[in-house]
């Protein structure tokens, strides 16, 4: 079985008469170890996708396994362990937290975990090494770059080694040559490290170098190819 | 999770946003700060104005000239002032055994502020004529010198004793007794100065030059009426019987049938005690009334830094949903910065209401002179703390509570 199984997934938002599908029945499957990429044009749903696979959000009709179980499998707290160990998450506006130090950002997954609190300097800067910033660990996120803020953001999402990592748009608000440097990182934590990535992008040159590309349209698959 | 470092935690997103915990920080020393000082001033203005009225003794009776004032908007308090209805035929009356048996000692009392000067230095203080009971009944010996005797009183001797401010005034530092002042064109020796004695009842001590109430009619003020005669039983027993004494007494003499056509009424100690206890808690009520108006403000203002900083926080709040904290981390995480926020504050506050307290109490004794007791504000304080913390909770707590309810994503693009 597929890591992630998404069976005629529907989100509809809106319940006052007024019913927009933001995802109107997709199906597909992933594999461990997969670099996915998602493309369309806005609209057509790839960030809900996104949202409702990273249990960020519930989807309204269909069927979702992340390894093999849904999201009513799950209590609240459940949730937020499967979110906290298994899934790592890159967002489009970096969300760091403000006046708090790289190293403090990155090592605010690992808050939530069970990990002893010994071990999370190790894992943090392993995790900062990954993406070459060990020379900016005591910098706050305000005095950084945007694609240094975006590659603190990968070293966050990795930190608790997780499956998947679902990236949003994560060269969107970057500058072609810091897109590509976040891209290097996310296809070498890929191809070395094994994680699967799930990236959405509206850039064709970079769905290009992942290894498969589905490309959404008004809510629905309308390709899925592997390169 | 671990609760060092949410404490940790905590405490830095409180330096993080180091302006918003101070404000807030400040919105709750102010209120409770604030209800303390008006508790404790409240409570020491109580204190010390019955104190002053039992320091009379609970076996003394004030005779007051003219109709008994029914409240304080009453103009026959005004006209009390100028009624000439007690004169030393009444006081002869008074003093008479056969009619009232049970008095102990008597004292007419005249007073008015007048200028009073010494070779070029003027000051008004009161005047006060009256005999030596006046030190008993108001503690007052000279420090320097002495009272004037009973001879003196007879003689309208041009004596007098002076409180310390009046010396000061007058005399500086050099020696006042033996010299001679002058009020009204008139020279008085002085034979006696008092020591330092601040407000008793209705006169300043160290500001008043004290007199045989002879001389005082004759010389400075030029009446024959008496505005107070004040008497002494020998117990609190005696108290009722007394005023009965008194009042047929004076109203035989004035041929008065009916008791509401009186031009004298009587006062006890315990009477005017327990009307000031009805103006002191009235007092107290408005104070009170005060301070909740300041607690209420102080509350407002803590509920909104409060309510803004924890709903400008919820894209926060999901990130940290997001990266896989749960409804009870994100909850835990904002009970203790509340809980600091509003424990300092409420530490601080105490403190400062406190120390305030206390200066307001010291500095009304050294500058008013009067005796000021510091009390603390123990209620003002529980009920400032109580109050400042319910709603910092309350409002910390409540929006964290209802973001954590938030799905992450809803709570990421918050806006």
């Amino acid at each position: 079985m597929a890591l992630i199984e998404v069976k005629d997934l529907k989100k509809i938002y809106g319940n006052d008469g007024t019913e927009t599908p933001a995802l109107n029945g997709v199906s597909f499957g992933i594999e461990a170890g997969d670099f996915v990429s998602i493309i369309g044009p806005s609209g057509s749903g790839k960030s809900t996708l996104l949202h409702i696979l990273g249990f960020l959000d519930k989807h309204t009709k269909g069927d979702y396994k992340f390894d093999a179980k849904g999201f009513n499998d799950y209590s609240k707290t459940e949730i937020a362990h499967v979110r906290n160990k298994k899934m790592g998450f890159v967002f489009q506006a970096f969300n760091l937290l403000p006046r708090t130090k790289v190293l403090d950002n990155v090592k605010l997954p690992l808050l939530y975990s069970d990990i002893k609190e010994s071990k999370w300097n190790d894992l943090a800067m392993e995790a900062i090494r990954a993406v070459g910033l060990e020379h900016r660990i005591n910098h706050e996120s305000s005095q950084l770059s945007g694609g240094e803020k975006q590659r603190v953001a990968i070293a966050r999402a990795l930190v608790n080694d997780p499956q998947v990592i679902f990236a949003d748009e994560p060269t969107g608000n970057l500058d072609s040559k810091s897109g590509q440097a976040i891209i290097d990182i996310l296809k070498k934590l890929n191809q070395e490290k094994g994680h699967t990535i799930l990236l959405i992008t509206h850039e064709i040159e970079i769905a290009e170098q992942t290894k498969r590309i589905i490309r959404l349209l008004d809510g629905k698959i309308e390709s899925d190819k592997k390169l | 999770m671990k609760i060092k470092y949410t404490l940790r935690t905590a405490f830095i997103s409180l330096k993080i946003n180091k302006s918003r915990s101070i404000l807030t920080i400040l919105g709750i020393v102010i209120g409770i700060t604030a209800i303390m000082l008006i508790m404790s001033l409240g409570v020491g203005a109580q204190e010390l104005i019955l104190s002053d009225i039992q320091s009379l003794g609970a076996n003394t009776i004030i005779v007051m000239p003219g109709r008994e004032p029914k409240g304080p908007t009453d103009p026959s308090a005004i006209e009390s002032l100028y009624s000439d209805s007690l004169k030393q035929r009444e006081l002869d009356a008074l003093k008479n055994k056969s009619n009232v048996p049970k008095l102990k000692e008597i004292m007419p009392i005249v007073f008015s502020v007048e200028t009073v000067s010494f070779s070029g230095e003027t000051f008004r203080p009161t005047i006060l004529g009256a005999s030596d009971l006046l030190a008993k009944i108001f503690d007052i010996y000279p420090s320097q010198g002495a009272y004037f005797t009973d001879e003196q009183i007879k003689s309208k001797a041009k004596v007098a004793l002076i409180g310390i401010k009046t010396k000061e005034e007058l005399f500086g530092d050099s020696d006042a007794v033996g010299q001679k002042i002058k009020i009204k064109d008139q020279a008085l020796e002085v034979i006696g100065v008092f020591p330092k004695k601040g407000q008793v009842l209705f006169f300043n001590a160290d500001e008043s030059v004290v007199m045989p109430y002879t001389t005082a009619q004759q010389y400075v003020f030029g009446i024959k009426h008496f505005n107070r005669i004040i008497i002494q039983v020998e117990s609190e027993s005696e108290i009722p019987r007394t005023v009965q004494d008194i009042e047929i007494t004076l109203r035989n003499l004035h041929n008065i049938d009916n008791p509401d056509n009186d031009d004298f009424f009587v006062a006890t100690q315990g009477e005017i005690a327990d009307t000031l206890k009805t103006v002191t808690s009235v007092l107290t009520l408005f104070l009170v009334a005060v301070a909740a108006i300041s607690l209420i403000v102080g509350g407002v203002g803590i509920m909104n830094v409060m309510l803004v900083s924890v709903t400008e926080r919820t894209r926060e709040i999901g990130l940290r949903k997001a990266l896989g904290a749960t409804e009870k981390n994100i909850l835990f995480q904002f009970l203790i910065e509340a809980i600091t926020i509003t424990g300092s504050g409420g530490v601080v506050g105490i403190l400062l209401g406190s120390i305030l307290s206390f200066v307001a109490a010291l500095g009304l004794s050294y500058f008013m002179g009067i005796n000021w007791a510091f009390a603390f504000p123990l209620n003002g304080a529980i009920l400032g703390l109580a109050v400042s913390v319910f709603v910092g909770l309350i409002f910390g707590i409540h929006p964290a509570y209802k973001a954590s309810k938030k799905s992450p994503i809803e709570a990421l693009i918050y806006e």
